[in-house]
């Protein structure tokens, strides 16, 4: 947790640029959040575009439709994907295994095709638009949005908050719970634990955090592009993980830098730089399953021990 | 509503599911013997278009397509299962259906190289190009009555081999206990190898099939995918039976809804399988062990 914390906050001084680090900071939470179904609780989830993007949706309609502040919108957004992720997970969790991935995929594209239809809230095909907060105001301050420095530094402040929490989560006997589950399901059924239970809270909170990366990523955009809801933003999630270390604490943002370093880097020179991250990542699967940050922590304990 | 509408669309519901089953069959051929859950499937699906546009064009012929596709995209599928998925078996699910992810997500991108990121026409072939007249149920559409007897054919030879062959044999004992079937001197390896390259195979037909019925660009295995999954789920993993059913029922249900709620037809499916999901987790012909 301090070493995410140091990491975070020194960002925007060495990233190549400010729009990288706001991306690495979002997306990274994001696949925390995802990270702590998958590699926490062993729930391989294709469905988590659902809760990034229902965070996004809830916190737009709410500052674009009804007016609400953007403190308020945040905690809508949350909330709207908290929700989503209690019904998607109350279904989904029926199923084991990889059915479980099969299922949240299509009950994610479910979620994609309805923001689709329902225009009149989302803005259908063009994405919800007119949500552009330039001042945040609460009590007495008042900040200036538009200053990225300042935009980075509120937004990391919401992301460390979540940490926190997360990380207390996890160290906590519930966090040791989820493990046991991640390790052997019969074995924590028979130890008395309610698995069912452990793994839909863990499917909320998975969502409420991924919710909140979505919420401010709204706020960050100022629009809201309906990919956000799509296959692919579930897969990127998915693919950081992965590649930073799943099951790891820092490793989703690590996994969210080397993808948004690679695609920066080879969208330079060529439109199909997703076809090297696909093949990156399929050399990661091959050889360095747990990921870049796994690795080192492995080989650091090692030379310890 | 007229029945005589009804049933047209009952019709053109069979033939968007006979697409279904052969995804679907292709996924439980593969997850039946190799245990593993093929996300690169729909991008088979959408390479198998590409590829029979490019025999075609090549000879001329809509006929010498179906036959060469299958089998070309099926060898790929080869290759795919002896360097990639090959290494990773022994460490879990999660590790080939994360690499055939990956996979799916570089031959999208090839696609966008070779072919280019719009759309490609695919005209019905001629012989097939006309329709039948039925009177007062109106006019059908030749192709898909031809979609729907092609793959039913399909379904009877993968049947007929599954189940009065040697190698049906070998492969029903392995998707029960391939330990054993190894004890037994059988070359394991060499029946999954089998298995991925026949259900790749099936999935490149259900695509140069559908590319005259839907659009063909790069991205149209991303829906068909999560079609076959609602399918699979709900007809039953590892089930070829439940998968046939499953596929139809989708496509009724899907074109159906599209006659009375146009706007509700994709996420009709999505309804039928969490109803599934709720009364009968393992799918309607699933094994519940298989769901492990």
């Amino acid at each position: 947790m301090p070493i995410v914390a140091a990491v975070l906050a020194l960002l925007p001084w060495v990233a190549p640029s400010q729009a990288l680090s706001v991306n690495i900071l979002l997306y990274g939470l994001f696949a925390t959040g995802f990270n702590l179904l998958f590699g926490y609780t062993g729930l391989l989830s294709f469905g988590h575009a659902a809760f990034f993007g229902a965070g996004a949706y809830g916190a737009g309609i709410a500052l674009a439709h009804y007016g609400v502040g953007w403190f308020g919108a945040i905690f809508i957004g949350v909330g709207v994907a908290g929700m989503l992720a209690l019904l998607i997970g109350a279904v989904s969790i029926r199923s084991r295994g990889i059915y479980f991935s099969m299922v949240t995929l299509a009950l994610a594209q479910l979620v994609y095709y309805a923001a689709f239809q329902a225009t009149d809230w989302t803005g259908g095909e063009n994405g919800l638009r007119g949500l552009t907060v330039s001042v945040l105001s609460l009590g007495p301050i008042s900040l200036n949005f538009l200053d990225p420095t300042t935009k980075y530094y509120v937004l990391f402040a919401f992301v460390m908050f979540a940490l926190w929490l997360l990380s207390r989560m996890l160290n906590a006997p519930f966090g040791a719970a989820m493990e046991a589950v991640r390790e052997n399901e019969s074995r924590a059924r028979a130890c008395g634990f309610d698995v069912r239970l452990i793994k839909l809270i863990a499917f909320v909170v998975s969502g409420l955090v991924c919710g909140l990366a979505g919420s401010l990523n709204a706020l960050h955009l100022s629009i809201v592009p309906i990919d956000t809801l799509y296959y692919q933003t579930s897969g990127l999630a998915v693919m950081m993980a992965l590649l930073g270390g799943a099951g790891t604490f820092l490793g989703p943002f690590i996994g969210a830098a080397i993808f948004l370093l690679i695609e920066d880097i080879f969208s330079l020179w060529t439109p199909h730089w997703q076809l090297f991250v696909g093949i990156i990542f399929m050399l990661a699967v091959l050889f360095m399953p747990r990921g870049v940050w796994g690795t080192l922590a492995g080989w650091y304990r090692e030379r310890r021990a | 509503m007229e029945l005589d509408l009804i049933l047209a669309q009952l019709f053109t519901g069979v033939a968007l599911g006979a697409v279904f089953v052969l995804m679907s069959v292709g996924l439980s051929v593969i997850f039946g013997m190799l245990g593993i859950v093929n996300f690169a499937h729909g991008a088979f699906y959408m390479i198998g278009a590409y590829v029979g546009i490019f025999v075609l064009t090549l000879t001329g012929s809509f006929w010498i397509a179906l036959a060469l596709t299958p089998i070309l995209v099926g060898v790929f599928g080869l290759f795919v299962e002896r360097i990639l998925v090959r290494p990773l078996y022994g460490r879990g699910p999660d590790y080939p259906l994360l690499l055939t992810f990956g996979l799916a997500y570089a031959l999208v991108e090839l696609v966008r190289v070779v072919f280019g990121s719009d759309g490609v026409p695919f005209d019905t072939p001629e012989l097939l190009a006309g329709g039948f007249d039925l009177g007062d149920l109106g006019y059908y559409p030749a192709y898909r009555l031809f979609v729907i007897a092609f793959t039913v054919l399909i379904l009877l030879v993968l049947w007929v081999v599954i189940e009065r062959t040697r190698f049906g044999l070998i492969v029903r004992a392995g998707a029960r206990d391939p330990r054993i079937l190894s004890v037994l001197g059988i070359d394991v390896a060499r029946v999954w190898l089998l298995a991925f390259g026949i259900g790749t195979g099936l999935a490149a037909l259900a695509g140069l099939l559908a590319a005259p019925m839907r659009s063909v660009n790069p991205e149209m295995g991303v829906a068909v995918l999560v079609e076959a999954f609602v399918v699979t789920v709900i007809g039953g993993m590892g089930s070829l039976l439940g998968g046939a059913i499953a596929g139809m029922a989708v496509g009724i249900v899907v074109s159906l809804t599209s006659l009375w709620m146009p706007q509700m037809a994709t996420m009709s499916m999505f309804a039928l399988m969490t109803l599934v999901l709720i009364i009968r987790p393992q799918g309607l012909f699933g094994r519940d062990d298989l769901a492990r």
